[in-house]
């Protein structure tokens, strides 16, 4: 398939997916700042939201103030913000446009009703409503959106791309969700109590809490959510599930040059499968995401030379 | 007024046309919601599936739907077989003359055309001399605009031999009547048109360069901005060829590649939808970021086959055209079976005196012009738009010609007040490569607003199902 197609299919899929993670950081760090707590640690906790994604500068030329309504604005509804839900959302659409002729006609449909109706939402609406239901929204489209490419799509080079983009940018979004609650967290001392609802609203933003509920049978321990949420590989947002998806991928649309590409993805993948929890958090939590969204970082830059800017 | 133009549909005594005459008891017995209900129900359908065209001029990326009419307009069997016979010849004529004019320029040698309304005519292409094409074809897909007159004969109003469009719509105007309208079908025998893509992708393989057996054929669009982008996307997909831009291509050593994800892949014919001048930056516009550098180069090396040809303006030129008849006779020692509208050239001072002096009769047109753009229709102008074409004309009268007011025939349409008569033209596509072919009928457009004779969907104009009939009556 041409290279362009796949690169528009690539980042329709990341871009979907990165609105929906951004839903389900926004929503979880929402929940929290419900929690009782002194104003300064809120505040902080919205920075690291914006420093997160590096965006602590373009924040700040245009809000005066870091509080959560103007960086709910900011990360939901700011046309400007490269980063934000809309701009996602937008940039998807626009790679399906791209490529319509590619897509089955209820993918560009559900693709471009999405953008329709986030068109027409504006943030006093969205905030009037209830951001959680926004939240739900994004989470529920972009399952639509899913499922209609899989319910409709050939087993072919285009939804080897796709599914490639999106489990490239889910590993990615989980590491970050983690790494940032961890860090959170682990700022703001033992108090036990808050904690548990901490780590389990970071369990149901990533829709895993009774699934949490079922594969352990103990309390919700800070190690327990790490092994869920990187090493177990039937959690389907773990970085190991990830990573198993992306090295199935690559086997399937392997080409001449990108034998490099797969050794890197099967080292990532190996060094997940044959991990140990202990070993993990006694290197450090955020030594060891820091390195896995490193890893990813350089898979995506192989992918884009090997196949998608390829001469 | 009326009463002066044709109508596709009653006679001059206000009797049905016979071949209009199941049509019209069925039209009759049908209660008026449920046409009403139907035609929502096309306008839902044609928005869901994005079947839209882009408008220059507007906000950037706006997108309008072309209105559908839902009352067919109907050509009996034996008059569609005398147009095909008028159009295939008058194509044929049209290729003999660019291959001529690229070649030996016979024409110009017998001295039947004034050599410099070719040869320094800007769509007449330099680069494209001694350069044999593909079993001597140019104009791979022709789009010939006709129109009815008077007491009903027709006359070809412009060849469109560049990058004709508008197929998509005849199709998709097919698929939706049907699915509206099935009995209509059964009640009638129409010649089917949906083969079209097929008919295409065939008449495309059968021009692929020398020697390749098993060509590869791809559709080159400006981009997703492009006016016709649906239609691109449209046919690629119908065909089942890849789509593609200039930045997918490139040329290594006279030849043309796509870039795949599985490495660069050898490219042999090329469908472009993309005019002459942003076709290859090192050849044509300079600053061109839709082309392909070196294409020019491969295309002379005989490497790879573009449909249409470079270099096929100069012979739909609005200069051009009063000449096609000659060329028929030159060329093929016929008489042109279709009729071409009487056309001044006000290059010609004593044309552009009588011209000067009618006005507000004729139509001008820039010569260069298209889609509706830069014309002066002299009866629905304005005294000062009429004036201000005059400037425009004095300034530069070589940039135009005039035509008379065509009374264009009328066919029923569906408007906001009821069935009203409208003006109609038809648009043919016809396909040359190793034969020449067309399916029967073509894209029927029409001017919504009442006394208008500009069909452009630029213009506010609308399309119609176009049936051509297998018998004489139904």
């Amino acid at each position: 398939m041409l290279s362009r197609t796949a690169d528009h299919l690539y980042w329709l899929a990341r871009y979907t997916e990165r609105a929906e993670n951004l839903a389900r950081l926004l929503d979880v760090s929402y929940q929290m700042s419900l929690l009782p707590q002194s104003v300064a640690s809120q505040n902080e906790n919205w920075r690291a939201i914006l420093a997160l994604n590096s965006l602590e500068d373009a924040f700040a030329q245009v809000y005066a103030e870091v509080n959560v309504e103007n960086v709910l604005h900011f990360m939901v509804s700011d046309p400007a913000n490269p980063s934000s839900i809309h701009s996602c959302l937008r940039a998807a659409r626009e790679n399906a446009h791209a490529v319509r002729g590619t897509l089955t006609a209820e993918m560009w449909e559900s693709v471009n009703a999405t953008w329709l109706e986030l068109r027409q939402q504006h943030f006093d609406q969205i905030l009037a409503r209830g951001i959680s239901e926004f939240f739900d929204w994004v989470k529920l489209r972009s399952a639509l959106i899913r499922g209609v490419t899989f319910g409709t799509m050939l087993r072919d080079d285009a939804l080897h791309f796709i599914r490639l983009g999106g489990l490239l940018e889910r590993g990615d979004n989980t590491a970050r969700i983690l790494d940032m609650q961890y860090h959170v967290l682990h700022q703001n001392g033992d108090e036990a109590a808050t904690d548990f609802y901490r780590w389990s609203a970071l369990l149901r933003s990533v829709s895993a809490f009774q699934v949490y509920r079922k594969v352990y049978s103990e309390a919700i321990t800070p190690a327990r959510v790490a092994e869920l949420l990187i090493l177990r590989m039937d959690m389907p947002r773990s970085l190991h599930a990830c990573a198993d998806g992306i090295v199935r991928m690559l086997q399937l649309i392997a080409n001449r040059v990108s034998a490099e590409t797969e050794r890197q993805a099967g080292v990532l993948h190996a060094r997940l499968h044959f991990a140990r929890i202990d070993d993990v958090l006694a290197g450090g939590l955020h030594a060891y995401l820091a390195d896995f969204m490193d890893r990813i970082y350089h898979l995506g830059d192989g992918i884009s030379r090997d196949f998608l800017v390829a001469a | 007024m009326t009463a002066n133009f044709y109508n596709e549909m009653v006679d001059d005594e206000g009797k049905l046309r016979a071949h209009y005459r199941a049509f019209a008891d069925w039209l009759a017995s049908t209660p008026a919601e449920r046409l009403a209900r139907k035609r929502a129900e096309a306008d839902t359908a044609f928005h869901r599936v994005g079947i839209t065209f882009a408008v220059y001029g507007e906000e950037a990326g706006t997108e309008r739907l072309i209105p559908f009419d839902i009352i067919p307009r109907i050509i009996p069997a034996g008059e569609w077989q005398a147009l095909q016979a008028g159009l295939w010849q008058r194509v044929t004529a049209l290729n003999a003359f660019l291959n001529d004019i690229y070649h030996a320029q016979e024409i110009l040698r017998a001295g039947l055309i004034p050599p410099e309304q070719v040869l320094r005519n800007p769509q007449f292409r330099p680069e494209m001399i001694g350069v044999d094409v593909a079993s001597g074809i140019y104009a791979h897909v022709a789009g010939v605009d006709i129109v009815r007159a008077g007491a009903g004969e027709s006359y070809v109003l412009e060849d469109n031999l560049r990058v004709p469009s508008g197929v998509s719509y005849m199709i998709e105007d097919r698929k939706m009547m049907m699915r509206l309208f099935p009995e209509l079908f059964s009640r009638h025998k129409i010649a089917p048109v949906q083969h079209y893509p097929d008919m295409l992708l065939e008449n495309l393989r059968t021009v692929a360069p020398q020697g390749v057996s098993d060509p590869t054929v791809v559709l080159l669009t400006p981009g997703a901005y492009n006016s016709a982008y649906f239609e691109h996307t449209f046919l690629a997909q119908q065909m089942g060829v890849e789509l593609v831009e200039g930045r997918d291509l490139f040329v290594r050593d006279d030849t043309v590649y796509m870039r795949t994800t599985q490495g660069p892949q050898r490219v042999d014919v090329i469908y472009r939808r993309l005019d002459d001048d942003f076709l290859d930056p090192l050849a044509f516009k300079k600053d061109s970021m839709l082309g392909v550098p070196g294409l020019l180069s491969a295309y002379r090396a005989g490497n790879v086959t573009l449909a249409n040809a470079i270099g096929t303006g100069v012979a739909d030129d609005k200069s051009i055209y009063p000449y096609v008849p000659e060329m028929i006779r030159f060329y093929l020692g016929e008489t042109a079976l279709l009729n071409n509208v009487p056309t001044w050239i006000l290059r010609r001072p004593e044309d552009l005196a009588y011209v000067l002096a009618h006005l507000p009769e004729l139509v001008v047109k820039e010569v260069h012009g298209a889609g509706g753009y830069g014309m002066l229709v002299g009866p629905a102008a304005s005294k000062s738009e009429i004036e201000n074409f005059r400037a425009r004309i004095l300034a530069a009268p070589d940039k135009y010609i005039a035509q008379p007011t065509l009374a264009l025939s009328n066919c029923p349409t569906f408007v906001d007040t009821g069935i009203a008569p409208r003006h109609v033209d038809l648009r043919p596509f016809v396909l040359s490569g190793k034969g020449i072919g067309t399916v029967p009928g073509g894209l029927t457009r029409v001017a919504l607003r009442a006394g208008s004779l500009v069909v452009n969907s630029s213009q506010g104009g609308g399309t119609k199902d176009t049936w051509v009939l297998e018998s004489e009556n139904a």
